[in-house]
């Protein structure tokens, strides 16, 4: 009796947790609402399937639980029962599978239109580059690491020269723009994670990753780092700014580029070459 | 209605081969020991994982008390949390989990429930669990090594688990880690192959393979498959040494570390991953199909009423560890992986859902018209059933690519995989040593301190992991010491991280009982006799308990019938034993 009752109560008490609780997701500032969706379609199907289960259960202790005398049913299999229970579990796993699998196609398909933005991790701090006027960001290489060149961006690319970078500070978006972040480590895997934004992605060191959404609102919103990246993990923060166009702009004006950044420092080794 | 089980018309094939004669030990040394009786062995793997998952245990609580009193205790750097993360997660999946499930009830069970005196292969069973506990002596001492064990979190992954900004990344930690694995793999391979061929070759006469009783299906299965999986564990691990030692670059591309350039180049840290994966995902049912197999078992004799579909579960065993060498990336969906991966590692992880699904109705439909007794065994089984479903269906938004998206690496994650393959296969652990103790021991193991034990456990653990999904919910991130104050995180969560931790501490103290119980009723339990559940399987039918070296006395047990003649209609009594031939042959054989 005591058992099936217990039962009973976890079943409702994790439907009341589910719905009374204030711990929801935080409110989306991206296009991904799609993800959001899938997932309510899951909580309803898999919660159907938890209460019916643990209900069901309940019912058999409290209705067949020990009496004296009472013998239990010899029945060792039911084909016909089997393959409906089959049938019907594929069909749930199928109205859950396909949504999930059409938004994904969203998810890894990048508009045309994206503009490119270049994350770059390292242990513990987010750095930023944008492509500049040319519209395409620079070849870059983790050997060409230096303390001048903190992103690694290629000297010899004249494509790179252009491109704003922004090391170690906020980074600003246009709200309603595609972008394609491009992510990449100089060091070990992090992951660039926007709670707000729904998406994240690993940053492997060596090769290049990316996702894209649309910022749908704007606001300052926290980067998390999401993969483990050694002590100061929990403590790899930044901020991402989803701006209107004027003041998108605005920042962007402030900030500077490759080239002038290596400029002043170029200049200096030329004055210490000359006698 | 079909009849699944052929009974004992179906005849017993004669003996083929005569008796093996067995090692026998000549003195304390070699009976307690360095014992080839795989029935020690089974004890000496029990201990030795239940006290270094005593060790995990502990560090949950470290880890608790940092997350729901963040700043109280000066002693959990960032380090040691790393460091308490990551010792806790190896220790319970692999030195625990795995080395419970298959070299503790695997050797106790197997040779007793198809009929054998003992392993195939005694003397390499006992070197099976001398190499574990060297494994576990190597992972101990990384405690002790300066700069303490590894702190990579439990997946290890490179570059930063052999980098100085890991704890023990360039000290002795990841090293000792790294031979620990080696050796325990080692020290499994041998005691597996004994396991695999036990089954396929020890059988006694007439116990059919679909005769078997599902717990050694369960165990054979996994045991199947850690033989396959583990070895990619075991290149992954030798590589990672080799980048560590001698410099190569197999998981290592150029790098920048704190300002210096590496000297590494060329390798892919995603290799490491599909590896790890490789063996990982596997992993996971290696520990949840003994513990199906087990659950199987213990609600058919416990509600007295045969398991229902049993062809159907043995298929569904096979599939699942079929299905589960090819779902390893659902892992990797966010890691960068060419994204068209995600199409058909979440196709084929939604699959596997469906025979998965197929055990819980088969557990539920067996208790349908039974009669259920609610023994400690059963109280865990539901509980099982419980925590399984509810672990196992947020499987199905991690597995769903997208959904996986935005919940990957947050605490919802830990909540699902506690959920399922911790909090579920250790309350069949439990179920199990109430339901074997008795044979094992020849005394029942206490009841009032099992039932506070069984409900401090169950209420308690789906209180401290089902709130926890909401954690991630709202974007907690995993393996974070602290959190700090971050805008979409309420001050609530933070009551409810300190919440979960009192829960975590509760359930804590409630194994101090269990642990306690099991001394205690070695002297003072109630004596049980050779069948006090009234059971069928043959391990309930030996001559004497505990059964002696050999088992069986004189000759071993005839097999005539499934393990599952529960309340068969016209039988004297509510069960019939598979060495029973049955009013009409009784005495004939």
């Amino acid at each position: 009796m005591a058992v099936a009752l217990v039962l009973v109560l976890v079943v409702v008490g994790s439907i009341l947790f589910h719905i009374l609780s204030p711990w929801w997701w935080s409110p989306i500032a991206s296009n991904w609402g799609y993800i959001d969706q899938t997932l309510i379609i899951t909580f309803w199907i898999t919660g159907a399937v938890f209460s019916a289960v643990v209900l069901f259960m309940a019912y058999c202790v409290f209705r067949f639980r020990h009496r004296e005398g009472v013998k239990a049913d010899y029945n060792p299999e039911n084909k016909k029962l089997e393959w409906w229970l089959t049938a019907v579990t594929a069909v749930g796993v199928a109205a859950m599978l396909a949504p999930g699998l059409y938004v994904w196609s969203q998810f890894i398909t990048v508009p045309d239109d994206a503009t490119e933005v270049e994350v770059v991790g390292q242990q513990w701090q987010w750095s930023y580059r944008l492509p500049g006027q040319d519209g395409r960001l620079g070849k870059s290489d983790n050997r060409l690491v230096t303390y001048e060149n903190p992103l690694g961006i290629d000297p010899d690319d004249p494509y790179g020269q252009d491109d704003v970078v922004i090391e170690a500070a906020d980074l600003h978006l246009p709200i309603d723009k595609p972008v394609k972040m491009l992510l990449r480590s100089i060091d070990v895997l992090h992951d660039f994670y926007v709670p707000e934004f729904r998406a994240k992605m690993d940053m492997v060191p060596g090769t290049v990753t990316y996702f894209w959404f649309t910022p749908t609102r704007t606001g300052t919103f926290e980067v998390l780092c999401a993969e483990l990246c050694g002590t100061g993990h929990g403590y790899m923060r930044g901020i991402v700014m989803v701006d209107t166009e004027e003041d998108y702009q605005a920042w962007l004006d402030g900030q500077t580029t490759f080239a002038q950044l290596s400029a002043p420092t170029t200049v200096g080794v030329m004055d210490a070459d000359e006698p | 209605m079909v009849d699944a089980t052929p009974h004992a018309e179906q005849g017993v094939p004669p003996a083929e081969t005569p008796e093996l004669e067995l090692y026998h030990p000549k003195g304390w040394w070699t009976t307690y020991v360095f014992s080839q009786d795989a029935k020690v062995i089974a004890i000496q793997y029990s201990g030795t994982a239940l006290a270094i998952g005593l060790v995990a245990l502990v560090l949950s609580w470290l880890m608790r008390l940092q997350l729901g009193f963040p700043g109280t205790f000066d002693f959990i750097t960032p380090e040691a949390y790393y460091q308490f993360m990551t010792m806790h997660g190896m220790i319970m999946v692999i030195y625990l989990l795995t080395a419970l499930f298959l070299g503790g009830f695997g050797n106790y069970l197997i040779p007793l429930m198809v009929g054998a005196r003992d392993m195939v292969f005694p003397y390499v069973n006992m070197l099976s669990y001398w190499i574990y506990l060297l494994a576990v002596l190597v992972l101990v001492a990384s405690f002790f090594a300066p700069g303490g064990p590894t702190g990579a979190g439990w997946t290890l992954y490179p570059p930063q688990a052999i980098l100085s900004g890991t704890p023990g990344g360039q000290g002795a930690g990841i090293i000792l880690m790294l031979v620990s694995l080696i050796l325990f793999i080692i020290g499994f391979t041998m005691g597996g192959l004994n396991y695999v061929v036990t089954v396929v070759q020890g059988r006694t006469r007439g116990m059919t393979l679909m005769r078997m009783p599902l717990t050694v299906w369960g165990i054979f299965t996994a045991t199947v498959m850690a033989l396959l999986a583990f070895p990619a564990l075991f290149v992954a691990c030798v590589m990672m040494l080799f980048d560590r030692l001698l410099g190569t670059s197999f998981f290592m591309p150029a790098l920048v570390e704190m300002g210096q350039l590496m000297s590494y180049g060329g390798g892919s840290p995603i290799l490491f991953q599909h590896l790890f994966w490789f063996f990982g995902h596997p992993e996971v049912y290696i520990v949840a199909l003994p513990a199906f197999g087990i659950v199987s078992d213990l609600i058919s004799t416990h509600a007295r009423k045969n398991i229902f579909g049993y062809r159907m579960m043995v298929w569904a065993i096979i599939i699942i560890g079929a299905l589960s060498f090819v779902v390893w990336a659902h892992h990797m969906y966010v890691s960068g992986m060419h994204p068209w991966f995600g199409f058909f590692f979440a196709t084929t992880t939604l699959i596997i859902a469906i025979p998965t699904a197929i055990k819980v109705y088969n557990w539920v439909l067996t208790l349908w018209r039974g009669d259920i007794h609610l023994t400690l065994p059963m109280l865990f089984s539901l509980a099982f059933i419980v925590t399984f479903v509810n672990g196992g269906l947020t499987g199905l938004f991690l597995g769903n690519v997208v959904v996986d998206v935005p919940l990957s690496d947050t605490m919802f994650v830990v909540a699902h995989f506690h959920m399922v393959m911790g909090v579920a296969p250790v309350l069949v652990v439990f179920g199990a040593i109430y339901h074997w103790y008795p044979k094992i021991t020849g005394r029942m193991l206490n009841e009032a301190m099992g039932q506070f034990h069984f409900w401090v456990t169950f209420v308690g653990a789906y209180a401290i992991f089902f709130p926890m999904h909401y954690v991630g919910l709202v974007g907690v991130p995993r393996r974070y010491p602290e959190l700090g104050d971050v805008a979409f995180v309420a001050d609530s969560v933070h009551s409810l991280n300190a919440f979960i931790t009192i829960a975590a501490l509760i359930v804590g103290f409630a194994q101090m009982v269990f642990l306690f119980n099991l001394v205690w009723s070695l002297r003072y339990g109630r004596e049980a006799g050779g069948n006090p559940w009234r059971a069928t399987s043959l391990e309930w039918q030996t001559p004497t308990t505990p059964p002696p070296h050999g088992n069986w006395g004189a000759a071993r047990p005839i097999v005539y019938r499934w393990a599952y003649d529960y309340s068969v209609p016209g039988a004297p009594e509510d069960f019939i034993a598979q060495n029973d031939p049955g009013p009409q042959h009784r005495g004939a054989v």
